[in-house]
């Protein structure tokens, strides 16, 4: 079951936004709204966040990606549509029943951090359980477990003004976390953090999320970050949803010019992992092939090395073409002390790794360690200078 | 052709004279009731010895303020003795402490109304700035038919004088409390009243106090002024001076002010500047 729907909202702002929505199905455009006074936040955007799903909405400023994310809690309510919460309209519920939700369902996490400057730490991190009405000692209890969790049990006494922007974005999150929330909401929770923070700061919300597995819906206006955290990303231009898809889809397939000239910018080698740049593996078996089924076989394809595994499929390493005419020079019938060790990566290991690597080819293996493919220098280099090119897009979308 | 002139003075006066003549039994009794009260703070305030009550003083000034301010209130409260205007200024400092503490309790509550309810600021913002751009002695001689001549017309047409800093600062405070922290507020489920006390009101106190502060030197003024309305105290002394034309007197008495004031100012300041707030910003 999804965890958040969103369907067909609207958010206008300025005076009579309805009216702002009725001219935008007629079709009238952006500069003709402006014209009235009245501005787009979110334009007919349709949306599902599934329980458990790392979700991020990415966009330049002015997208609408933070007035999205505030209208699933309605910090800004929608002109129209419709937001539901594990099946709750939320844009119908009173002021009463809208805090409860608030208040147990979500926590959130702000650009600024918004701690407050005159409590400390760990009173920050349990203001949430205050709002709750918890009881001090429980509530204390909870706000440390929360900063255990985010590495901050030293500083419970400390004042956020002492802390450093990466402390204070560390309190930000355990006090989202401290309400035990189904759903987290960040909104450019990194973006104020220098770059060396903010990596540290992805890595660990990714490892905190691989342990608690959150509905969490992240805004950010970095593809890099995006690309990194989302298992999903939503695309946002001008209000509109441009393009909904896992990583690989966004770099890959581009809906448009518009997420096309976003994905020019990214590093592709942290974002393209082995999977996408390998060859196919010619390979023998072992014990069953000899040196000549070795030969003949990379005589076929026209190689000088070639993969040996065994009858499970599992990596041995690889046999040079010298090695083996050696072998069959002299009469050897078997290929037992001709394997050398290869050097071997996951499916998922980024380019950006593989690169390290100085002995080419490199053999690609699953987590059984079964052979699945093979990356050669020549394929590597092409995929990041290919991205470099501005043709890429157009190439890609041919492709597509 | 002339036009005739709108009878703005005579409405004024029906509307006073009707007033008072409904009321004034009322604003009568409870002036009695206050005077003694008044009365009772300056006895109690006088019955200290001056020695022990300056000791006091600067003692407090120390805790809160610091060491340079002590010694200036000592100095300045024994200069103040010693040239004999002990009893004017206690009476001008009871007078003072009672007007803010009205002044405080009516102005500060108005002021969370107005952050809270736009319709109540609409009406008190400029209700406020006549309040403060009215010259001051006018509002003294209505005071004097609802409250007699005495300390209690003079508290009236100071709290009336005093009061506004003590609102505006205070919606202002809250006005200004980042955006940010409200919404984060908002975001975990606060309800108006848990977002004015846990958020907005002590994010608002260094500008609230300065509202205090404001309304504490306000009052000073005033209260001097309302020397003039049989207010006794420093003012009163002034007010001598210049009927029997004795400028070295009146420069006295006006030293005695200006002490006063620096002490009450300089200690209010401390304490604004102390609240933990202030501290982190």
């Amino acid at each position: 079951m999804s965890a958040i729907e969103v369907k067909h909202l609207y958010k206008v702002f300025g005076p009579n936004p309805r009216r702002g929505v009725e001219l935008l199905e007629q079709g009238q455009s952006k500069q003709a709204l402006l014209e009235r006074g009245l501005a787009i936040g979110v334009r007919d955007a349709s949306l599902r966040v599934e329980a458990g799903e790392f979700l991020v909405v990415m966009g330049l400023s002015g997208s609408g990606k933070s007035t999205l994310l505030r209208c699933l809690n309605r910090l800004i309510a929608p002109t129209c549509g419709e937001v539901f919460l594990d099946g709750v309209d939320i844009t119908r519920l009173s002021d009463k029943a809208l805090r409860e939700v608030r208040m147990r369902k979500f926590g959130m996490v702000f650009q600024h951090f918004a701690l407050l400057p005159h409590r400390t730490v760990l009173e920050n991190a349990a203001f949430g359980l205050e709002l709750q009405r918890v009881d001090p000692a429980e509530r204390s209890r909870r706000a440390a477990e929360a900063l255990e969790l985010v590495g901050l049990s030293g500083w419970a006494g400390s004042l956020p003004g002492e802390l450093s922007g990466g402390m204070q974005q560390r309190v930000g999150l355990a006090r989202a976390l401290a309400v035990n929330p189904d759903i987290l909401l960040m909104d450019e929770a990194f973006s104020a953090l220098d770059p060396l923070i903010r990596r540290d700061m992805q890595e660990e919300l990714l490892g905190l999320q691989s342990r608690m597995r959150k509905t969490i819906v992240f805004i950010t206006h970095d593809l890099d970050e995006a690309l990194l955290l989302g298992d999903r990303i939503v695309i946002m231009k001008d209000g509109q949803i441009v393009q909904v898809g896992a990583p690989e889809t966004i770099l890959t397939q581009p809906a448009d010019d518009y997420v096309a000239r976003f994905v020019e910018k990214v590093d592709v080698s942290k974002v393209l992992t082995a999977e996408a740049v390998m060859h196919k593996a010619s390979s023998i078996t072992w014990p069953k092939d000899g040196p000549k089924a070795a030969l003949h076989k990379m005589r076929e394809v026209g190689i000088s090395g070639i993969m040996v595994r065994d009858r499970d499929q599992r990596l041995l390493g690889v046999i040079s073409a010298e090695d083996a005419a050696r072998a069959l020079d002299a009469h050897v019938e078997t290929l037992e002390g001709l394997i050398r060790p290869v050097p071997s990566v996951r499916l998922e290991t980024p380019l950006a790794e593989i690169f390290g690597i100085a002995q080419f080819p490199v053999a690609v293996v699953d987590e059984e360690r079964r052979l699945r493919g093979l990356v050669v220098r020549g394929a590597l280099l092409a995929a990041l200078a290919g991205n470099r090119a501005p043709e890429r897009a157009a190439e890609l979308r041919e492709a597509a | 052709m002339s036009i005739p002139a709108i009878p703005l003075a005579r409405g004024v006066e029906a509307a006073i004279e009707y007033l008072t003549l409904h009321f004034a039994f009322l604003t009568k009794a409870l002036s009695r009731l206050v005077e003694t009260g008044v009365d009772a703070l300056v006895d109690a305030m006088l019955w200290l010895p001056p020695w022990l009550f300056i000791a006091a003083l600067s003692g407090l000034a120390w805790k809160l303020a610091g060491r340079r301010i002590a010694v200036f209130a000592a100095a300045g409260l024994l200069l103040v003795w010693n040239l004999g205007l002990w009893a004017p200024m206690v009476s001008t400092l009871a007078l003072v402490l009672i007007a803010t503490l009205v002044a405080v309790s009516i102005g500060m509550p108005l002021g969370v109304l107005a952050a809270v309810f736009p319709g109540v600021k609409r009406v008190v913002a400029p209700a406020l700035d006549f309040m403060q751009t009215m010259p001051a002695f006018v509002y003294l001689i209505p005071a004097i038919p609802f409250f007699g001549l005495g300390p209690v017309s003079a508290i009236v047409s100071t709290v009336i004088f005093a009061m506004p800093p003590a609102t505006r600062l205070t919606y202002l405070g809250i006005e200004q409390t980042p955006a940010e922290l409200v919404e984060a507020a908002d975001a975990f489920g606060a309800t108006r009243a848990q977002k004015l006390f846990k958020i907005q009101l002590p994010l608002a106190r260094p500008t609230i106090m300065a509202g205090v502060n404001q309304t504490i030197m306000l009052s000073l003024s005033m209260v001097v002024i309302a020397a003039m309305i049989g207010a006794k105290g420093l003012g009163g002394e002034v007010w001598k001076a210049i009927q029997r034309f004795e400028p070295g007197k009146g420069f006295e008495a006006g030293v005695g002010v200006v002490i006063v004031a620096i002490i009450l100012d300089r200690i209010t300041q401390a304490v604004a500047r102390k609240s933990p707030a202030a501290q982190t910003r």
